[in-house]
């Protein structure tokens, strides 16, 4: 069992906790990820670490609410326990000393990312970052970002906060401007880094991206999280979850993400357990 | 005077057109009174030739004389003392082509049933006997196991036995291995492989859950941490593809995928977080158990047609005879000498299946006859749901971690066979991480081997 020490809302549907997890804490690097379960029936999702303090034992994780176990998970608060908590699992995000990084985040990719880009700040590259998301209420982490980040840009679909549109358009005008970047790191919905994607690649901007297949095990054991990149087939447990953006067959990746939407979707089924865990 | 019957005393199994509506296990077990008349078919042989069949060594003829005299507690403790998970292996070891193959009886007519009886005598002790385990005093010497399949639950409780401070480490939350994720639940139900692992646990064995070796913790760190040896039972957990057209299609799965979903996160249940789809019509892919259980897993959830495909005949189905019956009985429809050329799709989801009819040829190394295709015998199959159960090799998390594990050239880990030590000193391994995909008997005789090796290292030191 795994002690929930700190608990924060984020947003309306994000929030993020420090979980004890000492085994996790003691080797954890940027880009790996742990899978958990709630309760002792709960199903295995899999979230990224954001942060971790190898003193105290803690991980920090940030999930957005969007079905039946985020949910599940949300119910629990701080001095509670999450039943099962492996990690951490997949590779290492390869950070190159490079002199100047583009972090472009989706809504709670964001997340993901905010290590990725805090431990290349460390290692003294200059890093620039744009955030996306609905409206200005689902931008997150934008203090945590400005302390590693030399320029921050925003993009909302409203408009409510910097540029009207999308993360793309944003990164279309940086580039516009003359901004040179040598890599850039997209982590967020697939769509979104398949749009990315499709402005750097003519433009040889290489491209990391994280790739968020359904997944069970997260050991390798049941690929069912195999993703076509470069004409291969990767377990994105284990090879991943960052793979080069210019050579991910983004399409197949999204509808293997949508295989099981209806059984997911089943709302009786969601709300009748929900009721069950509230009583 | 001996039972001199010809067939063993049947055991009763739920019909077959109910039996696929639900997850209950097929076969009932024998009574206490059907034991004792089945126990009354053995011979008491003295050279008792069925012993050297179990490669555990069981005591087979003395723990039937007491089923014949009625003595099931004292049954129990005699195989307890060679193998304590007698309520799985008299389940699902392949008797045929192991103790029962030898057995005397088997020349004139079927040998005695002694795996039905070893699980008769399991049941019973777990129904009626409340077992108090009391762990043996420490001897102070550590050792880390890796794995909480049946090869490490095997090393650990011998040397907990022994008096070894033994921690489990399984990547999972649960132990078992294959046992907890793969093998269905109406074949080997899991409250009674929770409760027999219990009997191992109980001697005092650590268990850390959710710890993938290689990543949470490395086998050097653990000789660090004070271990001063270490067993790998990893197990063979990697699924092989067939590297065709259409295998990422939605509506493919591995079997591994499958049964997880359904064995180890419950699917069948459809209260269950865990989702699981199956389609009308589905075809496996493979002739071993593996694919017997997702075919007869996917009947059970559903689905209208499932065929088994398989590129030879059915002498050289890989499947315990016992399977292919059962599978038979629930209509599984058996499409073989059939080789999958690739799988076709519409709008991302798998739609037909393009094989070409094989026959057989020469035998090959293996001495079966090699299938070859039949030019121009190309056909498409309608269906909806594909599982490819063809086959798992190690997994190499571990020895991608791990620099000085050798392995061979199927991922496999070299060891010492009669030690079972690896090329990394005082780290023993065994059962499928060694062999490749075998059996649960086999990874319990190298974990028992193993840690025989490790007591007289470490006994010596
Ligand atoms: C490597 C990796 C890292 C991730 N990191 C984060 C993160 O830091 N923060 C975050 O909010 N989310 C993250 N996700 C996504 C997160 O796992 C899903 O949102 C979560 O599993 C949804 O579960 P649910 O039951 O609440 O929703 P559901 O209603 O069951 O599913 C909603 C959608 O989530 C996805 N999903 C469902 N089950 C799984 C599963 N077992 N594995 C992966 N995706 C699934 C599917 O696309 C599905 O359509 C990550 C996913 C992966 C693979
Ligand atoms: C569907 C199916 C049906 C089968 N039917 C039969 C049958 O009827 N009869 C029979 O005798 N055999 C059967 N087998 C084969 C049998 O189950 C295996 O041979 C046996 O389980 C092997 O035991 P093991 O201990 O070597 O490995 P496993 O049972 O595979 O256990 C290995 C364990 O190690 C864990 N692990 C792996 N890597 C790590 C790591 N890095 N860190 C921590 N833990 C790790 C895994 O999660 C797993 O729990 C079947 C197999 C399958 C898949
Ligand atoms: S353990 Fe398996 S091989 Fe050994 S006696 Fe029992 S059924 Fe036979
Ligand atoms: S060989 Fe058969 S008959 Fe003889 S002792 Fe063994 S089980 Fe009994
Ligand atoms: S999640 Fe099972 S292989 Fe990746
Ligand atoms: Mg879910």
């Amino acid at each position: 069992m795994y002690e929930i020490v700190k608990k924060k809302s984020i947003n309306s549907q994000v929030e993020l906790m420090e979980v004890h997890a000492p085994f996790t804490a003691r080797k954890c690097e940027p880009g790996q990820f742990i899978i958990l379960r709630v309760n002792d029936e709960g199903e295995r999702i899999p979230l990224t670490i954001v942060d971790y303090d190898r003193e105290a034992g803690t991980v920090t994780i940030i999930y957005q609410i969007v079905g039946y176990s985020t949910e599940c998970l949300s119910q629990l608060n701080e001095g509670d326990y999450i039943h099962d908590f492996v990690g951490p699992l997949g590779q290492p995000t390869v950070l190159k000393k490079h002199k100047r990084v583009l972090g472009i985040g989706g809504g709670v990719g964001a997340a993901p990312l905010y290590p990725q880009l805090k431990k290349l700040h460390e290692m003294g590259v200059s890093v620039d970052v744009i955030i996306g998301g609905r409206s200005d209420e689902y931008i997150i982490l934008e203090d945590e970002f400005k302390a590693i980040c030399d320029n921050i840009y925003f993009a909302t679909n409203d408009g409510t906060r910097g540029t009207k549109g999308f993360v793309t358009d944003v990164l279309n005008t940086l580039i516009e401007e003359g901004n040179c970047y040598d890599e850039v790191i997209a982590i967020g919905p697939l769509i979104m880094m398949k749009a990315v994607v499709a402005v750097t690649k003519p433009l040889n901007i290489p491209t990391g991206v994280s790739l968020n297949p359904i997944m069970i095990d997260g050991t390798g054991m049941c690929g069912g999280c195999r993703v076509t990149v470069g004409g291969e087939t990767k377990f994105a447990c284990v090879d991943g979850p960052d793979f080069d953006g210019f050579l991910v067959d983004f399409d197949e990746c999204m509808r293997r993400q949508g295989y099981f939407k209806e059984q997911e979707l089943h709302a009786c089924r969601l709300d009748e357990k929900v009721d069950a865990l509230e009583k | 005077m001996p039972n001199m019957s010809k067939e063993k005393v049947k055991m009763q199994e739920q019909d077959p057109n109910v039996r696929i509506t639900n997850f209950e296990e097929v076969t009932c077990g024998y009574t206490l009174e059907e034991a004792m008349e089945e126990a009354e078919r053995c011979l008491q042989c003295k050279h008792k030739p069925c012993v050297n069949g179990c490669p555990v060594g069981v005591p087979i003829p003395e723990f039937i004389k007491a089923v014949k005299e009625g003595h099931i507690e004292e049954a129990y403790e005699i195989i307890a003392e060679e193998n304590r998970l007698p309520a799985v292996c008299g389940r699902v070891c392949p008797q045929e082509s192991q103790c029962e193959e030898v057995c005397v009886r088997g020349v004139k007519g079927e040998p005695v049933g002694i795996g039905r009886l070893e699980r008769y005598v399991a049941d019973y002790y777990m129904k009626h006997v409340d077992q108090e385990l009391t762990p043996p005093e420490s001897n102070g010497k550590r050792v880390a196991v890796v794995g909480g399949g049946p090869a490490s639950l095997t090393c650990a409780g011998d040397l907990a036995k022994r008096g070894y401070e033994v921690t489990m480490y399984e990547a999972l939350h649960e132990l078992g291995g294959v046992l907890m994720y793969g093998i269905p639940e109406f074949r080997l139900p899991k409250d009674l492989v929770r409760q027999e692992l219990k009997s191992i646990t109980d001697l005092g064995v650590k268990v850390e859950k959710n710890v993938v070796v290689g990543r949470s913790i490395t086998i050097e760190e653990l000789f660090e941490e004070g271990f001063q040896a270490v067993f790998v039972g990893s197990g063979a957990g990697l699924p092989r593809f067939m590297k065709i057209d259409g295998e990422n299609l939605n509506g493919v799965y591995s079997a591994n995928e499958f049964l997880t979903r359904v064995n180890l996160m419950k699917a069948y249940d459809t209260h269950s977080p865990t989702p699981v789809r199956i389609g009308e019509k589905v075809a496996v892919i493979g002739g071993g158990n593996v694919a017997m259980d997702a075919a007869r897993t996917a009947k059970r959830l559903g689905a209208k047609e499932v065929k088994i495909v398989y590129r030879r005949s059915k002498d050289e189905l890989p499947a315990r005879q016992e399977e292919v019956h059962h599978a038979e009985e629930e209509q599984i429809i058996f499409d073989l000498l059939k080789n999958p050329l690739k799988i076709l799709g519409e709008d991302g989801h798998v739609i037909a299946m393009e094989c070409i009819k094989m026959e057989l040829g020469e035998p090959d190394e293996s001495g079966r006859r090699r299938p070859e295709p039949i030019q121009g015998s190309e056909e498409v199959m309608d269906v909806d749901t594909v599982i490819i159960a063809i086959g798992q090799t190690p997994n190499p998390l571990l020895r991608n971690t791990t620099e000085d594990l050798d392995v061979n050239k199927w991922g496999c880990i070299v060891v010492n066979e009669e030690t079972m030590e690896t090329t990394m000193e005082n780290v023993y391994a065994g059962g499928d991480a060694v062999t490749g995909a075998a059996t649960v008997i086999l990874a319990m005789g190298a974990g028992k081997q193993a840690a025989k090796s490790i007591h007289e290292r470490l006994s010596s030191l």
